[in-house]
């Protein structure tokens, strides 16, 4: 019972990932492939608050959020300037320095070693260590997300999100401030972005740079595109889906040594398959289109 | 005047694509901007919108020198373009498309969105009677929930112009509104425009179809490799020289 909530746990976390990258990519049409550094900041910044002041969880998620908040600002200097493929490739870059930052700045992050002993979030005393307790909290953040990202989108503001998506040049000739829009867009997916890092790394209690790697924003690109693009109730399938299923190899009784590659595998099949008979994804609403 | 354009240069590597171009719009008139292929009408039309800067030269709208601002402010400030490849919002819905154009002010902010205002609400349910209008007096009524890239060519084409309606602009910048359009949907969108300057707003419109022109333009700009080579009324145009030989080539004698 203790694994099956673990699994929503994790499936949650992600699905918090996988809405903020789709407010980015599904409905902005920012390329943004660095989306696992804004959790890595928000974990670091609430462990470290934890471990080193002791400061409340609580407090550490606001302040993890606010700084990824920050990076996103960063971010918005080359975004706002790039688009489509050259975009991506900063994002990819940011997200290679947050990983190179995080691994070599031993003083603070404790380089490769990593970050121990975090502690777990508590609720008015109660003891953290409760899984399903643990559950409604992540289920929680998870509404939370889902609520203002829907109210966003289904917002005058939103729809120029998507007119931003489908045309910018068509969308600042109706007036629209282009860069405004983008930079908003940043900040708000890189919020919550950190605050998904920052419950993972209270729930594991144990992080370090291997868990921000370019893999991780690749699987959350995956499950964003799995989904579909400009759908929250997709970005929510696709990160369950996609949590789940290789959860289900565990049964099969294979070595890790097989297990792990294994479910590269299932992901690149899924997603062929996917783009074979779907390219829109699950639920999707939206579709890159075929530039030639 | 509405618009002044003074002593406009852009280039582009080495050629020049606007050549020291004045020319001044008067408020309530229509223009018409002609000129073989490649003389600058659209580099003009992007000069204006902000979508380029010019190497030197000023615009000024409404007596405010604009060509210093980005292209949001300068359609803000009233000034409404269409493209000559048509830009819409392929994939949102045709009353989406029009719903964007409006300038909604604080019903557009973040946090409307975010808290669902009333304000945003009341504003956004106003807007979409609006749209409806336009969609009803540009004959897409029927098409108001399809999305904008099902539609045929000509319907894009009026898309586009109800669009810009939305905007509301003082100055419409019309880039070849009737290229590849049907006689029956030509004549409609003709007197969409007809209809427009008789509410006292102005247009400035590019086009190849010298009968059009002569028709609806009160004055006509000919341009030629990026200079102004001629500039009067349709009378006047036809019975120029400088036109002729940029449009035919001059005569060997």
């Amino acid at each position: 019972m203790e694994y099956i909530v673990h699994i929503l746990i994790l499936s949650g976390i992600y699905m918090i990932l996988t809405l903020s990258l789709n407010l980015m990519i599904g409905y902005t049409g920012l390329t943004a492939l660095g989306h696992i550094a804004f959790a890595a900041i928000g974990a670091y910044t609430s462990s470290l608050l934890a471990i080193n002041f002791g400061i409340s969880p609580w407090i550490g998620l606001l302040a993890g959020a606010i700084l990824a908040s920050f990076l996103g600002l960063l971010v918005s200097y080359p975004a706002l300037r790039q688009k489509g493929d050259y975009l991506a490739l900063t994002t990819v870059g940011l997200g290679i320095i947050v990983y190179s930052v995080l691994k070599n700045w031993v003083a603070l992050t404790r380089g490769p070693m990593g970050l121990n002993g975090i502690p777990p979030f508590t609720f008015f005393g109660y003891g953290g260590s409760n899984v399903f307790g643990y559950l409604v909290l992540v289920l929680f953040f998870v509404l939370l997300t889902l609520i203002v990202l829907r109210n966003i989108t289904h917002s005058p503001f939103g729809r120029i999100l998507k007119g931003i998506r489908e045309d910018e040049i068509a969308a600042s000739a109706m007036g629209k401030n282009v860069n405004k829009h983008k930079l908003i867009v940043l900040v708000a997916g890189a919020f919550f972005a950190g605050v998904a890092g920052c419950l993972y790394a209270h729930y594991i209690t144990f992080i370090d740079p291997s868990s921000f790697t370019m893999m991780e924003s690749i699987t959350v690109l995956l499950m964003v595109v799995f989904g579909g693009m400009a759908s929250l109730r997709g970005s929510i399938i696709g990160a369950a889906v996609l949590v789940i299923f290789p959860e289900m190899l565990r049964f099969l009784g294979m070595p890790t040594s097989v297990a792990a590659p294994l479910r590269q595998m299932i992901y690149g099949l899924l997603l062929v398959v996917l783009m074979l008979w779907r390219p829109q994804g699950l639920m999707g609403k939206f579709m890159f289109k075929k530039t030639l | 005047m509405l618009l002044q354009v003074d002593n406009l240069v852009k280039t582009f590597g080495g050629i020049r694509a606007v050549d020291n171009l004045s020319f001044e719009i008067e408020s309530g008139s229509i223009v018409s901007l002609v000129g073989p292929n490649g003389s600058g009408k659209t580099t003009v039309f992007n000069l204006i919108t902000g979508f380029l800067k010019p190497d030197s030269g000023t615009i000024l709208f409404n007596n405010t020198r604009i060509s210093s601002k980005p292209p949001h402010s300068i359609a803000r400030a009233g000034v409404g373009r269409t493209f000559q490849n048509i830009r819409l919002f392929s994939q949102l819905s045709v009353l989406d498309n029009i719903m964007l154009a409006f300038k909604y002010g604080t019903g557009e902010n973040f946090f409307n969105g975010l808290f669902q205002t009333r304000n945003m609400k009341a504003k956004e349910g106003k807007s979409r009677k609006r749209a409806e209008e336009l969609l009803h007096l540009i004959g897409l009524s029927e098409k108001m929930d399809v999305l904008a890239e099902t539609l045929s060519h000509g319907n894009k084409k009026l898309l586009e112009l109800a669009r810009i309606l939305a905007l509301d602009p003082e100055i419409f910048l019309l880039d070849e509104p009737l290229s590849g359009l049907f006689p029956e949907k030509r004549v409609q969108m003709l007197n969409h425009l007809k209809e427009l300057n008789r509410n006292g707003k102005t247009i400035i419109l590019i086009e190849h179809d010298i009968n059009v022109v002569m028709s609806i333009a009160k004055r006509i700009i000919v341009l030629g490799s990026g200079t102004k080579i001629a500039c009067g009324s349709p009378e006047e145009i036809k019975a120029n020289k400088n036109v002729l030989s940029a449009y035919l080539g001059k005569a060997i004698l």
